[in-house]
C-alpha cells in the first residue's frame, strides 16, 4: 500500500498537471484520517475532499453526532442564542464524499500507521490529522472532579454540560451568587471566561438583579481586560466581583457537596459554581505520544505536523500554537494550513505559503461586542504574531452594535466553512 | 429640449445657492486647489440625487449641507445602507481626501452603498466638484484636511496593479482566509458579500484597505499582508464564485 502511494507521488509531482492527479482516482487513493469533528478537524476533512476532487479519501472520525459549537455557547447562556442555533450535524460533509464514523478513536498506532476505534474498528491512514480539542485537568482544583462536575459544571465544551449550566443559573435563589473558577493559561478561548460572566450577568440582571457574581481568577490580568471591566461597570454595576489571585482569587479547594468555593482558608456558600480545570491537549493526543510535558502537542508552524511524526498533524486546542490562542477561528485558519500541506504531500499539488490568522468576537451586553485579532506568521521556531489590533474602551455604541452584528455573520461565515 | 432646459435651470439654482452661502464660508475656498465656480456645474452630476443650500432636505440622497467633517452616515432622517453605517462607525469621516476617493468610484470605498453612482474620473473634475461642495459647510478652520496632521491622500490604484492577471489557483487557497467570514455563498448574515465583483472593483477595495483608506480594523490586517498579485489573485477567483 505504501509503495504504491509512493509510486503515485513521484509520477503525480512529475506531472505539470500535478492538481488533478487522476491516476489517483480509484484503485489506491491516499488515505487522511481526522480525529475530531469540531472547527479543526471538520474544516480540514472538508478542504481535502473538496480541493483533493476525490484524489484522496478522507475518513472523519467523530463520536457526536450532533455537534454544538462552543463559541456563541456563552451567547446561548446569555439568551441571545437558542441551543438549537449552535448545532450542527455531519450531513454535508458525509454527502461531499467524507466518510464520517461516529465513534471514539481510543488509540493509535505510529508504526503500522493505525488508529484503533472504541466500537472496535480500525482506520488505517497515510496521513492522520489529530484535532481532538482539550481534556481537563481533573486534579487542577481540589475538590473537584469529574464525578463533581454535575454539582460544579464547566461547560467548557458545549452542549449537556451547556445546558445543565444555564438550568442552575435559572434555578438560583434571588439574590443569590454564581461563582466561577476560572481556568489558568494556556486554555481554550482566552475570553471565553469574561464573556461568560458578562452573559450570565446579562440574564441574572433581568431574572434575579439582586444576585452577584463572583470570578475566582488564578491569573492577574486576563484577555480584554479593560473591555470587560469597562463594559462590567456600565452595564452590570455592583454585580461583578473579579478576585485576582493575590487577592482571593487563588483557591484552595472546592466542596461540590457543600456548594462551598474556599480561598484564603475561607469558605464562600455559593449557588452556582462554574469549575473550569486547567486544560490538556484531549486524550487521545496524549495516549498517540503526540503531547509533550506541558499536556499539548508541539508543532512544526509551516505544515502543523506533528513534531513527533511527520505523518501527523496536530491542529487547534490541542497544540501548542506559538502566539495564537486556542480559538475556533484559530483552527479553522490551522486546518486549511494543514489540509493543503496534506494535499501537497499525497497529490503532489501546489503547497502555497501557510497563512494565519485568527479574530475573537465577545459580546458584553445587548449590541455591545468587542473584538480582537491578529495575523501570525510561520517561523521555525512557531506561530508568531505579526500585526494585531483590538476594540478601545470609550468606543461609540453604533460602533459596538455594529460588531456584534459582524460576530453574527462571522458564525454564520465559519460554520459554513466548517460543516459545508 | 426639455433636458437642457432643466438642466440650465438646475444650474441657475445652484448657483444661486452657492452665491447665499459664499460669504459664510469665504476663507475656505483658497485652501482647496480646486474651482468652485467650475464645480457648480459639475453639481449637475449629484442633484438629481442630493440637495444642497438653504432648506436642502434628504431626497434619494441625504442633503450635503455641513458635509466637511462630518462622520459618514450621520445626516439625521436618512436611512443609509449597511455599509455606509459601518463606515460611519469605523470612523469614514468626509474630507477633500476621503470624497476624492468616493467620488472617483464610490463602491471601492464604500462597497455596498446606495450612491448607484460610476464616479468621476478626472481628478481636477473631483477637486472642482470638492471645491464647491465646501462651500456648504462652515468653520472651515475646523474641518479635518485643513489641519497640518491630515493624512496625504494616497494614490489611486496604479493602472499597472489593475492590469495584473490573477491567478484563480492561488486565489482559491487564499481565499481560505476570506471565507471563515465572508461565505463562499455570497450570503450576506452579517458581514458582506464578496462574490462575483468586477476584478477592478475588488482589486481597488483591497488595496483601500491595504492603503488604510477605508477603516475596518480586520481587513486593514488581512489586506495589508496581501501582494498585489495575491490582491489580484482573489480578485479572479471570487469573479467567478457565483
Amino acid at each position: 500500500m505504501r509503495v504504491t502511494r509512493r509510486r503515485l507521488i513521484g509520477s503525480a509531482a512529475a506531472g505539470a498537471a500535478a492538481l488533478a492527479a487522476p491516476a489517483a482516482i480509484g484503485a489506491a487513493r491516499p488515505h487522511v484520517v481526522v480525529i475530531g469533528g469540531g472547527a479543526g478537524g471538520a474544516t480540514a476533512a472538508r478542504y481535502l475532499a473538496r480541493d483533493g476532487k476525490g484524489a484522496i479519501a478522507v475518513t472523519l472520525v467523530e463520536p457526536t453526532r450532533t455537534y454544538h459549537t462552543c463559541f456563541f455557547s456563552n451567547l446561548y447562556l446569555g439568551g441571545f442564542r437558542t441551543l438549537e442555533s449552535i448545532a450542527h450535524s455531519y450531513g454535508r460533509l458525509a454527502a461531499m464524499g467524507i466518510n464520517v464514523v461516529h465513534d471514539w478513536a481510543v488509540g493509535i498506532d505510529r508504526d503500522t500507521r493505525t488508529v484503533a476505534l472504541a466500537g472496535g474498528g480500525s482506520l488505517g491512514y497515510d496521513r492522520l490529522i489529530v484535532a481532538p480539542g482539550i481534556d481537563f485537568r481533573w486534579d487542577s482544583v481540589p475538590g473537584h472532579g469529574i464525578a463533581a462536575q454535575n454539582a460544579m459544571p464547566h461547560a467548557w465544551k458545549a452542549g449537556s454540560q451547556t445546558e445543565l449550566l444555564k438550568a442552575q443559573i435559572a434555578s438560583m435563589p434571588e439574590g443569590g451568587v454564581f461563582a466561577m473558577v476560572a481556568p489558568p493559561n494556556p486554555y481554550r478561548c482566552p475570553p471565553g471566561p469574561y464573556e461568560r460572566v458578562s452573559m450570565v450577568a446579562h440574564q441574572l440582571s433581568r431574572t434575579n438583579p439582586t444576585a452577584k457574581i463572583m470570578i475566582f481568577d488564578p491569573k492577574p490580568k486576563f484577555s480584554k481586560q479593560a473591555l470587560f471591566e469597562e463594559g462590567w461597570a456600565a452595564h452590570y454595576p455592583g454585580m461583578i466581583e473579579w478576585l485576582e489571585p493575590d487577592f482571593g482569587g487563588r483557591i484552595d479547594e472546592v466542596r461540590p457537596d457543600a456548594m462551598e468555593i474556599v480561598s484564603d482558608g475561607e469558605a464562600v456558600k455559593v449557588d452556582v459554581a462554574n469549575v473550569i480545570p486547567a486544560q490538556k491537549a484531549g486524550r487521545i493526543a496524549e495516549i498517540a505520544g503526540l503531547a509533550d510535558a506541558s499536556g499539548f502537542c508541539p508543532i512544526v508552524p509551516a505544515t502543523m505536523q506533528s513534531r513527533m511524526d511527520p505523518a501527523v498533524h496536530v491542529l487547534g486546542d490541542a497544540t501548542i500554537a506559538g502566539d495564537m490562542p486556542k480559538s475556533g477561528f484559530s483552527a479553522n485558519s490551522q486546518a486549511k494550513v494543514a489540509a493543503m500541506a496534506v494535499r501537497a504531500a499525497l497529490t503532489g499539488s501546489t503547497a502555497f505559503p501557510p497563512r494565519f490568522s485568527n479574530t475573537c468576537w465577545s459580546l458584553i451586553a445587548t449590541g455591545d461586542g468587542v473584538k480582537v485579532g491578529a495575523r501570525y506568521e510561520a517561523t521555525e521556531e512557531k506561530i508568531a504574531k505579526t500585526e494585531g489590533f483590538i476594540s478601545q474602551t470609550g468606543e461609540d455604541a453604533e460602533l459596538r452594535r455594529q460588531t456584534y452584528e459582524e460576530s453574527l455573520g462571522w458564525y454564520a461565515g465559519i460554520t459554513a466553512d466548517i460543516f459545508g | 429640449m426639455g433636458a437642457l432646459r432643466l438642466l440650465l435651470t438646475a444650474l441657475a439654482l445652484a448657483l444661486a445657492a452657492a452665491g447665499a452661502r459664499a460669504e459664510l464660508a469665504a476663507d475656505a475656498v483658497h485652501d482647496l486647489p480646486g474651482d468652485p465656480e467650475r464645480g457648480a456645474g459639475l453639481w449637475r452630476l449629484c442633484q438629481s440625487c442630493h440637495a444642497l443650500g438653504e432648506g436642502a432636505r434628504n431626497r434619494v440622497g441625504p442633503h450635503l449641507n455641513e458635509l466637511f467633517g462630518r462622520r459618514a452616515a450621520t445626516v439625521a432622517g436618512y436611512r443609509y445602507s449597511k455599509d455606509m453605517r459601518r463606515a460611519g462607525a469605523d470612523g469614514l469621516t468626509w474630507t477633500a481626501d476621503t470624497l476624492h476617493v468616493y467620488l472617483e468610484n464610490p463602491r471601492s470605498l464604500v462597497t455596498g452603498t446606495r450612491m448607484a453612482f460610476r464616479g468621476i474620473p478626472e481628478e481636477a473634475d473631483r477637486a472642482d466638484l470638492i471645491a464647491y461642495l465646501r462651500r456648504f459647510s462652515a468653520s472651515p478652520r475646523d474641518i479635518p484636511e485643513a489641519a497640518p496632521t491630515a493624512p496625504p491622500r494616497d494614490p489611486d490604484v496604479a493602472p499597472a496593479i489593475l492590469a495584473i492577471e490573477g491567478d484563480p489557483a492561488y486565489g482559491e487557497y487564499l481565499a481560505g482566509e476570506c471565507v471563515t467570514c465572508h461565505q463562499a455563498s455570497g450570503t450576506d448574515e452579517g458581514i458582506p458579500s464578496i462574490t462575483g465583483w468586477p476584478e477592478r472593483d475588488f482589486v481597488t477595495a483591497l488595496h483601500a484597505y491595504k492603503n488604510r483608506h477605508r477603516p475596518h480594523p480586520v481587513m486593514q490586517l488581512i489586506a495589508g499582508n496581501l501582494s498585489e498579485e495575491e490582491i489580484a489573485a482573489l480578485a479572479a477567483f471570487f469573479r467567478g464564485v457565483d
